[in-house]
């Protein structure tokens, strides 16, 4: 197969993303050991399927952009899936849905030629337009405008947002001789899934006051906080071997990432606590739904990749 | 040969893609024959989740029970039924024949086949039980011995309901129940059948419509 090329900054990324999951293997394992009256199956679990996780990850980013635009395609086929399959859906609406799966493959397309003004605008223009009147053929008007809503909104978030991921690694790899056509990929996961674990800890360790209690009752002001600080401290650090950011412009990176990640993450439970659910899904044991895990990613990829394409590219 | 290479190809490829079935009640499921699967059925899809369910090298052993009239009715589908999907035929409408129409189905189960029966005798109301034939009390009481496991999926009917072609991808849920054994009388056996899959439902929607929140 045709590799692309691999800066060595990426691999040294990888070696420390698996260096990380490693260290937290291990202390699992110790925990499981020194404390066997708690139970840490569940800690196991999620450390478990984080190496999977991570696999599916290098394997969309590392080998080319073929296989790159299907993983992430598949990705975002199943957000959207189970998007769908928590949400109420009108029967009458059986073929409009396929419609809407059949956008998936056709932003990604987009993505694959690397044209980014049909990809900029077929999800919010074009497929906007179409699936409403693909409904109206069907001439079913109970509950039209709520049916339309919940469908644009779940494209919107799983597969428009998401296809934003894919398309850094379509960018120009010269403008980014430090990371290459990975490395913004790399840099935005890496700093969201770190924000959400940053904050969980911050707010674990120090947490009081409760930011969005109705919304998330988990959540605090100082794990907020402490999460858009520890970001930003990465985001600054980690940008000269991965992206084109100047200090100042990453020192924005990392708090738009830290932020972005916050309201993705509420805006999934807000949806969760309105349908009734706890978990999107069952896919990832130990994290619940795929969506679970994207729920930042859905925010942060398309506003970090604006951020960027405005100042680089 | 030809079976599990399309479950390999089709079955399992459409049952973890297009579908994502999340099974409670894994270790219910019979990994051995003589045994009977007994399911609700809203969906041609049933039978493709059903035997996804099962590893490879037993898929040749598990084999709906369909209705001859349905699957024969012209040469492509027939040959499809019969060596593809690999039904035990039976005569839907040969009531005065009696009971030898039942032949095709014990022979199968004494060669040591799972079978999987549709008890609704068609595809009924999405995500509903409806009422059951007797035909799976008359093999019981021929072949006591067979362990009966009650299966109850839901959602499948919003993937490909009666009378659509298209299929929509959705997650779905498996509910597994435990082995049910029988007891000497057709309609006890029958009623406690009913029991068991309406169990099943309750619990398929209590747990899909507020999953432990």
């Amino acid at each position: 197969m045709n590799m692309a090329y691999i800066p060595f900054n990426v691999q040294i990324a990888f070696m420390v993303i698996g260096g990380l999951l490693a260290v937290a293997s291990l202390v699992s394992m110790y925990l499981v050991r020194a404390k066997p009256e708690r139970d840490y199956s569940e800690l196991r679990l999620r450390i478990k399927t984080w190496w999977i996780i991570v696999a599916v990850f290098a394997t969309a980013v590392l080998f080319n952009r073929t296989v790159s635009v299907i993983v992430l395609g598949v990705v975002s086929f199943l957000a959207f899936k189970e998007y769908l399959s928590i949400v109420p859906t009108r029967r009458a609406d059986h073929r409009v849905l396929f419609w809407a799966y059949l956008a998936i493959p056709i932003q990604f397309y987009w993505v694959w030629i690397a044209w980014y003004g049909l990809f900029i605008i077929f999800i919010p223009v074009f497929v906007f337009l179409f699936l409403p009147m693909r409904m109206i053929l069907i001439g079913e008007n109970q509950g039209f405008l709520r049916a339309i809503g919940t469908l644009q909104w779940g494209l919107m978030i799983t597969v428009f947002g998401l296809s934003h991921a894919a398309f850094m690694l379509v960018l120009p790899a010269e403008v980014n001789p430090a990371g290459g056509a990975m490395g913004l990929v790399i840099y935005l996961v890496f700093l969201t899934e770190i924000n959400d674990v940053a904050q969980y800890i911050w707010g674990k360790s120090f947490g009081k006051r409760k930011i969005v209690p109705k919304v998330s009752p988990n959540k605090t002001v100082a794990g907020f906080v402490g999460g858009v600080l520890t970001t930003t401290a990465l985001a600054v650090a980690l940008a000269p071997f991965l992206t084109p950011l100047t200090r100042y412009e990453s020192l924005g990176a990392g708090i738009l990432c830290g932020l972005a990640g916050f309201v993705g993450d509420v805006t999934i439970s807000a949806l969760k606590r309105d349908i009734g659910v706890k978990d999107s899904g069952s896919l990832l044991p130990g994290h619940g739904g795929i969506l679970d895990r994207l729920d930042s990613l859905t925010y942060t990829a398309p506003l970090f990749f604006h951020y960027v394409y405005f100042l680089h590219y | 040969m030809l079976r599990t290479l399309f479950a390999l190809l089709i079955v399992k490829p459409v049952a973890l893609l297009m579908l994502g079935i999340n099974v409670r009640g894994k270790q219910y499921l019979p990994l051995s024959g003589p045994a009977i699967l007994v399911a609700n059925h809203n969906s041609h899809l049933d039978t493709v989740a059903l035997l996804s369910l099962f590893p490879l090298r037993i898929i040749n052993k598990v084999r709906p029970v369909a209705a001859a009239d349905y699957f024969l009715c012209n040469r492509f589908i027939k040959w499809f039924a019969l060596n593809i999907a690999g039904i035990v035929p039976i005569e839907r409408r040969a009531k005065e024949a009696g009971l030898h129409i039942f032949t095709p189905a014990i022979e199968a189960l004494d060669d040591g086949s799972i079978l999987i029966i549709f008890p609704e005798g068609t595809r009924g109301e999405p995500e509903m039980m409806g009422k059951m034939k007797n035909g799976i009390g008359h093999l019981l009481s021929v072949r006591p011995d067979t362990p009966v496991i009650p299966v109850f999926f839901y959602g499948l009917g919003k993937c490909l309901p009666k009378g659509e072609v298209l299929l929509v991808p959705f997650f779905v849920d498996a509910f597994i129940g435990e082995p049910l054994k029988w007891e000497g009388n057709r309609q006890l056996f029958m009623d406690k059948l009913a029991k068991a899959m309406s169990e099943l439902q309750s619990k398929a929607i209590t747990v899909v419509s507020d999953e432990q929140f």
